[in-house]
């Protein structure tokens, strides 16, 4: 059967990695390149990149980073980051991306999603939702989370899929950065209305994190995290011996 | 020398990077004279099947593989290159394959039990069946992507993973291999597999 998939993600700015790493026997830490090679060779089941840069000299750094990433580490690649039209989804693909991500820009065009599905596939593309309670019901956010879009999560993560989002990728602002666990409440909710892959995003601080996860909703296919295994607080080896005691099924 | 068939379909890029990481000469081609001129053939492939049997056709490169398999030259159909070698495929209509390997591609919808979710997209793991590519492959993980596959390759059936039934990971007969998962996203298991193709 199919594994559980634990996913770093790598923010990159001006074709560096964003936040201090912390890696022994690394030369460079904030090389994209190097830190997507240690991951690959140390469990990681999927990389994703994200592009947060403004600048076009910043995305023209990061596509040429994106070339030598694909080109040296043959594990899948999503990326993500500034994708607004096909021609975005088209310059990541040819520099090996596999599946690509796409947040505000499905928000800003929503027939973005079945355009880039229609031409790629749906497997190629991941929605990724930024989402938070606002008086007790879940809304989607754009911008990084810093602007309330006043849609229902439920209903617009339904109406992504229906168009052909091949994955879908739940990034909770509510439990985003307090490392105290994935929002199971919000996950489950989404796993009821969708029978695509399901990626928990935001809160994971500790292993058991991890193992809650998929004890608890066995239909989330995969973990995300970024400065938990960045700064080395999650190893993924270790993390993935842990997960199988716990009868939780991963590629060692 | 490794040619990778040029035929329209799909990105290239990963699996030739990935030959180039193994220090293979590796090009991409579609050109019958230039890939004639390879020992090792890649039928890549991504997307329906229709579309890319027909560009296979279009282009003139279905009976060159057809021949280049005949000639005992190690070929090796990746993912929908795979399906492509079989007879007959059934995803939206019948459309007739290469006919290389005996066996028709069939939807996994209805054939696996359901609550399990299509496409099978992930990492599982290979049970070795026979043939000499992935012996050594027994027990690894690689990485799949796809919602419809092999059957009736009884004759062929090298590997199998399981997804609620058996489902055809690999086939082998002669020269002719094919692998339903991408070796070249498949981290280490992935590369050995083509680094062995690249010594037979």
């Amino acid at each position: 059967m199919i594994t559980k998939r634990i996913i770093p993600c790598l923010d990159v700015r001006d074709g560096r990695v964003v936040k201090g790493t912390n890696f022994q026997g690394l030369q460079d830490v904030a090389s994209p390149v190097e830190l997507g090679k240690f991951y690959s060779q140390n469990g990681a089941d999927e990389l994703v990149f994200y592009d947060i840069t403004a600048s076009a000299e910043g995305r023209k750094l990061f596509t040429d980073i994106l070339t030598r990433v694909a080109s040296t580490i043959f594990i899948p690649l999503t990326v993500g980051g500034g994708i607004h039209t096909l021609e975005d989804f088209d310059r990541v693909l040819k520099c090996g991306a596999d599946k690509v991500s796409v947040n505000s820009g499905a928000i800003r065009n929503p027939q973005l999603i079945a355009a880039a599905a229609r031409r790629y596939g749906d497997q190629c593309v991941v929605l990724s939702v930024d989402a938070k309670r606002v008086d007790g019901h879940f809304r989607v956010f754009a911008k990084g989370g810093r602007e309330d879009t006043g849609m229902e999560l439920l209903p617009w993560i339904k109406r992504c899929v229906a168009n052909g989002a091949g994955e879908v990728v739940l990034n909770s602002i509510d439990t985003d950065g307090v490392k105290q666990g994935f929002d199971l409440e919000m996950l489950e909710a989404v796993c009821g209305v969708v029978d695509v892959p399901v990626i928990a995003s935001g809160g994971a601080g500790c292993e058991e994190d991890f193992v809650t996860l998929f004890h608890r909703l066995p239909a989330v296919d995969a973990g995300l995290a970024a400065s938990i295994f960045h700064f080395g607080q999650v190893q993924i080896p270790h993390l993935k011996h842990r997960l199988q005691e716990e009868n939780i099924l991963v590629r060692l | 020398m490794v040619g990778i068939i040029d035929y329209g379909v799909g990105n290239l890029f990963s699996l030739q990077s990935s030959f180039r990481s193994l220090g293979e000469s590796v090009f991409v081609s579609s050109s019958r004279e230039e890939l004639n001129q390879a020992d090792h053939l890649v039928l890549p492939g991504v997307g329906a099947f229709a579309d890319a049997a027909k560009k296979l056709t279009q282009t003139g490169l279905d009976t060159f593989v057809k021949d280049q398999a005949a000639t005992g030259k190690p070929l090796l159909g990746i993912c929908l290159g795979m399906q492509l070698l079989f007879e007959k495929s059934y995803e939206y209509g019948q459309h007739p394959g290469l006919g290389i390997l005996k066996g028709q591609v069939v939807p996994m919808e209805g054939r696996i039990p359901s609550g399990l979710k299509i496409p099978h997209m992930g990492w599982n793991q290979l049970q070795w069946q026979q043939g000499n590519l992935l012996r050594e492959s027994q027990g690894q993980y690689v990485y799949f992507v796809h919602s419809y596959f092999a059957q009736g390759c009884d004759d062929s059936l090298a590997a199998v993973t399981e997804y609620g039934i058996p489902i055809t990971a690999a086939v082998e007969k002669g020269n002719v291999f094919g692998c339903q998962f991408h070796p070249e996203k498949s981290g280490a298991a992935g590369l050995e597999i083509l680094r062995r193709f690249c010594k037979l």
